[in-house]
């Protein structure tokens, strides 16, 4: 890839007189996994929530597969570019929001057939082959309600990628589970990255899977990315005191 | 302190009538009073009713013809449900639309039609609705608003009715937790795929035992649609009781049959309403074992 996946520039966001994003570049290339970390109002999520616009951000631009947003009113053009840009990014969150009404196989069907218009049945082997992926084929018929956090949480994964995007965005993706359950989510993403090469960006306290799973680890700090790195140069030798304040905290 | 023992001591120094009469009341299951309660209501009116020369002779006459009004209702009020859900489905949409066109008139809808009478509402569509469509239009498009009495109810009703499950069905779609949006969002749903693959399925689970209140409710007021006048063919069970009783001069009669008739016909619906309400709140564990 000569260019980057993912673009940002100039990002801005404000929750009323609070500044929660003060300017985030940030340029993610093709197969790189991108750890984001920091303290809790840090900006980390709404900075994840920007990139497919799920927030409005004030000032910035982003751009994914070439599809390129940039902050302004909500006009019906830019409407339809921001719903282009969703079906290039797959979200994962905390809560894991799966459609209660449907089966575990619907929901991953679901983004394909309606959102893409793409056939029932190529659509359903590919949502089966994902399934079988994040171990969830035996559940394809049952309800979310029925499932364990983390199964629900591999099944929101499967139906992420069911779109095929060209990233993934992960929102805290095991902050919701039992410390019994977080293992097997982190499996199946780290899985992503070793032999899917997934484009990934991950919020996440999980220092041990940035650690592991990491090319790039970006420590935001009151709304600026106030370091980044590789995990060993993080973890080895952080530059900023606030840095290894937070580390040495979570570690 | 000294005024509670004298108290507790009053029961010791009862005679032992009194207390084995307290004894043999607590035996008895409180539905068992209950429904002891109720027979000496009957009866009570029963006896009235018969002091007060009952036609009983006169009631077994003429019920078949006030019973098969209910026909009326029944197809009055389905009708209406039906026209009602859809403008309360339109109405709720309105109601959390930031598109100000959707949101003015959605409101001004739920304001003006929960905020007059119903009665006053019927005529406004039977008689007042005809004259500014006179007034405004030529023929032969005036006459598509004269309406007769049964058309001008029914739409009134649901026009009405429409307006408070608009409240219902606002409150529904507004009970979905947010994360279904930003999931429907982030797959890059459409604003008409999220409300009708992802929000109005969920919300229906919930607007559906308030909206049975409301057609049994609804069921009750079809009566008014007699008032703005009828034919026999649609006579409602309260019209027909209230054209036969003047009649013989049996309105106690023909009313207390009416009065039954809509008595039982709420009673029936009240009773799939609780079925229906019970299977709801089993939710999706019920479905999803079937399934599985």
């Amino acid at each position: 890839m000569t260019s980057p996946v993912v673009r940002v520039s100039g990002l801005h966001k404000s929750f009323g007189d609070l500044e929660v994003l003060k300017g985030i570049d940030m340029d993610i290339n093709s197969g790189e996994v991108v750890v984001v970390f920091g303290r809790s109002g840090s900006g980390k999520s709404t900075f994840l929530r920007c990139i497919n616009f799920l927030e409005e951000p004030d000032q910035g631009t982003v751009e994914v597969a070439g599809i390129s947003v940039a902050a302004g009113l909500p006009t019906r053009h830019r409407r339809k570019e921001i719903r282009r840009l969703r079906t290039r990014c797959g979200m994962v969150f905390q809560q894991f929001n799966l459609f209660p009404q449907m089966t575990v196989l619907d929901n991953v069907m679901e983004g394909p057939l309606r959102v893409k218009g793409e056939s029932a049945a190529e659509v359903r082997d590919l949502s089966m082959q994902l399934l079988a992926d994040v171990g969830m084929a035996d559940k394809a018929d049952q309800h979310p309600i029925r499932l364990s956090g983390g199964q629900q949480q591999r099944v929101a994964i499967a139906r992420a990628l069911a779109m095929r995007p060209d990233v993934m965005l992960f929102d805290e993706p095991t902050s919701a589970l039992d410390p019994e359950l977080i293992h097997e989510v982190l499996a199946v993403m780290k899985r992503l990255a070793d032999t899917h090469s997934t484009t990934m960006v991950v919020v996440t306290h999980e220092m041990g899977f940035a650690r592991e799973v990491a090319n790039r680890m970006c420590f935001f700090h009151e709304g600026v990315i106030l370091e980044q790195g590789t995990p060993e140069q993080m973890f080895g030798s952080p530059q900023r005191a606030e840095t290894k304040k937070f580390l040495d905290a979570v570690i | 302190m000294p005024d509670s023992s004298t108290r507790e001591a009053v029961p010791h120094q009862r005679h032992g009538l009194a207390q084995s009469i307290e004894a043999a009341s607590l035996a008895i299951p409180f539905r068992v009073k209950v429904a002891a309660v109720w027979a000496v209501i009957f009866a009570l009116l029963a006896f009235a009713f018969f002091r007060s020369g009952f036609d009983i002779q006169w009631m077994i006459d003429k019920t078949p013809a006030i019973v098969r009004g209910v026909w009326v209702t029944i197809l009055f009020s389905v009708i209406a449900i039906t026209a009602a859900t859809f403008l309360a489905l339109l109405g709720a949409l309105g109601r959390i639309s930031k598109n100000p066109i959707a949101y003015g008139i959605s409101g001004f809808y739920t304001s003006f039609f929960r905020g007059t009478p119903l009665i006053v509402q019927l005529f406004l569509w039977y008689l007042a609705l005809p004259q500014l469509a006179i007034g405004l239009l030529p023929e032969p498009y005036a006459s598509w608003f004269i309406w007769p009495a049964q058309v001008a109810g029914v739409v009134g009703i649901a026009f009405n009715y429409g307006a408070y499950m608009t409240e219902i069905f606002r409150s529904g779609i507004e009970a979905v937790p947010h994360g279904q949006t930003e999931a429907a969002d982030a797959l890059g749903m459409s604003y008409g795929q999220r409300m009708r693959r992802v929000i109005l399925p969920q919300a229906a689970r919930i607007v559906i035992p308030p909206t049975g209140n409301e057609f049994i409710a609804m069921i009750k007021d079809t009566a008014l649609i007699g008032l703005l006048g009828t034919t026999i063919l649609w006579a409602d069970p309260f019209r027909v009781a209230q054209l036969t009783g003047k009649a013989d001069f049996r309105n106690l009669e023909a009313l207390i049959i009416a009065a039954i008739v809509y008595w039982g016909l709420t009673a029936i619906f009240s009773f799939f309403q609780r079925k229906l309400e019970a299977r709801m709140s089993k939710g999706y564990v019920r479905t999803a074992v079937k399934a599985g």
